[in-house]
């Protein structure tokens, strides 16, 4: 079947404003302002049950219904801040088929009557960001971005706004902030972005990631029946999930949502290399539970629901894979170190307790940890859960709750033999 | 001074945002490309043009990681060691690296030239091991072809030319 997000793959050129349009490509658009209300427009997205494909999977149709009509000024901001270990999946969107991505936020804007779209990229994608400017404006030229767009008159301004490096503005509040030139820190909600006070300049904002809107376009063209035809009643469309770490073919892989684990990493990205049996996956990147490769695992399918039912989360279907040989302590605390570093300092529970468990883990690979190290990483982590303003307290968890209860017996080898120093773990404690 | 070398620049970034406030993370971006870095004068100056207190502007500064309060190599090499590169070499890659350079963990060549950190995910971990020089992204890399890169930015810095990375 042919690609509904990553058309780069059929398409090489389809980043082209002429190939983009030749293929199909704002046709959504254009339908929309011309022939349908914003209300229609949320009603399909809502009928589709588009859910939202950052990592929460929040029903995308009923997050534009809940901003009030009657405000004055009204955003969408795309989440373009990927940062999370293991993604890629919106960095080949953007590079490979961005006008999709603008379409996508233009009919976004439409339903929702927003006066701006703002894209926020992470810093690092400054190549990547400099380049969607260049697309922006192609489709401004067009009138399908900017001044009275294509003649309905109603205008809608498109802007990027780069981050610099911190993990914590791909969460929403703090994006917001981010973009507002304060600290890029969490906000305490209610008021939630949707409403007022709590979006953008304190506008009702709609924040949804690219993935997500990369969709809209597709769903407005087919309707909500073919979309929902793809994937599970409960889980529908296509989804990119990222491959990395010990796999044969790392990448993106566009497939319909509900196929098992053991198809996607066997029969799409060829399996374990060097003949090496899969020990265990990430789902959800760094920030979800592992999952140890039982046949439990890998005969499940890949949903919102499914995933949940195993003990993880699908998140924004990342996923890191490790072999036999994988070092899990090493592994968990390649994690810890990064949550560490990423945490951004405001709540006390997640700014002490990641340094807590970075500590306890580097004790534990100098050889240093004593029974009571395994105690307390089984105490730490759940004095930080529900306990702070965004979820990055409760993500730093999980890699150390999990890797606690399915790999015990390696911690308490680190505990028993003094010696075991990971050969070539370079992370020095900051 | 920023406003005077680039007005078209600083109208540019402001002309985006309802707030000046909003400027002030593309205008430390302009004064670290200016400058090299965030110098105190370089915040006051940031601080002026976005009508906020210097304190704030170092507070932003100080936040992320891609602004520098100290003056850095010209070429600032930062290597993805996280759980999904690491999986896929990178450790030995960095270690590699830093060796080849002849620099400790974080650290800046004697010429000035290159500084090498470690870096959180930068989402190519299907390419692993990867880097970023400066802010261009090199993927599927290995220490022949990063030895290949320093070689070549160092015979162009010797001999004066252009660089080849921004």
């Amino acid at each position: 079947m042919a690609h509904i997000l990553l058309r780069d793959l059929d398409v090489p050129d389809i980043w082209q404003f002429d190939t983009y349009v030749a293929n199909g490509g704002y046709a959504a658009l254009r339908k929309s302002v011309k022939e349908l209300s914003p209300d229609e427009v949320t009603k399909i997205v809502i009928d589709a049950n588009l859910r939202g494909r950052g990592g929460a999977g929040f029903p995308t149709g009923r997050k534009w219904s809940f901003i009030p009509k009657t405000a004055q000024v009204k955003y969408v901001t795309v989440n373009a801040d990927e940062s999370e270990p293991g993604t890629f999946k919106d960095r080949q969107l953007l590079e490979g088929n961005p006008h999709q991505l603008i379409e996508g936020a233009m009919i976004a804007a439409y339903a929702i009557q927003a006066t701006a779209v703002y894209i926020y990229c992470r810093g690092e994608f400054w190549d990547l960001a400099h380049a969607l400017e260049d697309r922006i404006e192609e489709a401004r030229k067009a009138n399908l971005v900017g001044e009275n767009v294509l003649g309905s008159g109603w205008s809608c301004d498109m802007f990027v706004h780069l981050g610099a490096g911190a993990y914590i503005c791909g969460e929403e509040s703090a994006l917001l902030n981010s973009l507002q030139g304060l600290l890029g820190q969490p906000r305490v909600r209610p008021p939630f972005p949707a409403q007022m006070g709590g979006g953008l300049y304190y506008w009702p904002t709609v924040v949804n990631n690219v993935e997500t809107l990369a969709n809209v376009p597709w769903i407005i063209d087919h309707g909500a029946e073919a979309y929902k035809a793809i994937g599970t009643p409960e889980s529908p469309g296509p989804k990119i999930f990222c491959l990395s770490g010990h796999v044969a073919k790392p990448g993106n892989y566009e497939l319909p949502l509900g196929k098992t684990f053991r198809e996607l990493i066997y029969d799409y990205a060829g399996g374990i290399p060097n003949g090496k049996k899969l020990k265990a996956i990430l789902p959800s990147g760094a920030s979800g539970p592992v999952l140890p490769a039982t046949d439990e695992v890998l005969n499940a399918p890949m949903t919102y629901e499914s995933v949940a039912a195993l003990g993880s989360t699908l998140g924004s279907a990342s996923f890191i894979l490790m072999d036999e040989d994988t070092d899990m302590v090493w592994a968990a605390a390649k994690m810890i170190h990064f949550f560490k570093h990423e945490s951004c300092g405001k709540c006390t529970p997640c700014r002490e307790g990641t340094y807590w468990l970075d500590q306890i883990y580097h004790r534990l690979l100098r050889g240093q940890g004593t029974a009571r190290d395994l105690e307390q990483l089984e105490r730490v982590p759940k004095q930080m859960v529900g306990v702070t303003l965004c979820a990055l307290g409760d993500f730093a968890a999980n890699p150390v709750l999990s890797t606690v209860h399915h790999f015990r017996h390696e911690y308490e080898r680190y505990i028993k033999q003094p010696a075991l120093e990971k050969a070539g773990a370079v992370a020095e404690p900051v | 001074m920023l406003a005077e070398k680039y007005p078209e620049r600083v109208a540019k970034i402001f002309s985006k945002y309802p707030d000046k406030r909003s400027g002030v993370m593309a205008l430390l971006y302009l004064a670290q490309e200016e400058y090299g870095w965030i110098s105190d004068e370089a915040l006051s100056e940031v601080a002026a043009l976005c009508e906020i207190d210097p304190t704030q502007v170092k507070s932003i500064a100080g936040f992320y990681t891609m602004y520098s309060e100290k003056p850095k190599g010209k070429y600032w090499l930062q290597v993805c060691t996280d759980l999904p590169c690491a999986l896929r070499g990178a450790d030995e890659f960095y270690k590699g690296l830093c060796d080849y350079l002849g620099v400790k963990d974080g650290g800046t060549t004697e010429d000035g030239l290159f500084t090498v950190e470690q870096v959180m995910c930068l989402a190519a971990c299907d390419h692993a091991p990867m880097m970023q020089c400066n802010f261009h992204y090199h993927e599927n890399f290995d220490l022949e072809k990063a030895k290949t890169l320093v070689d070549r930015l160092r015979a162009e810095s010797a001999q004066k030319q252009p660089s080849s990375e921004k």
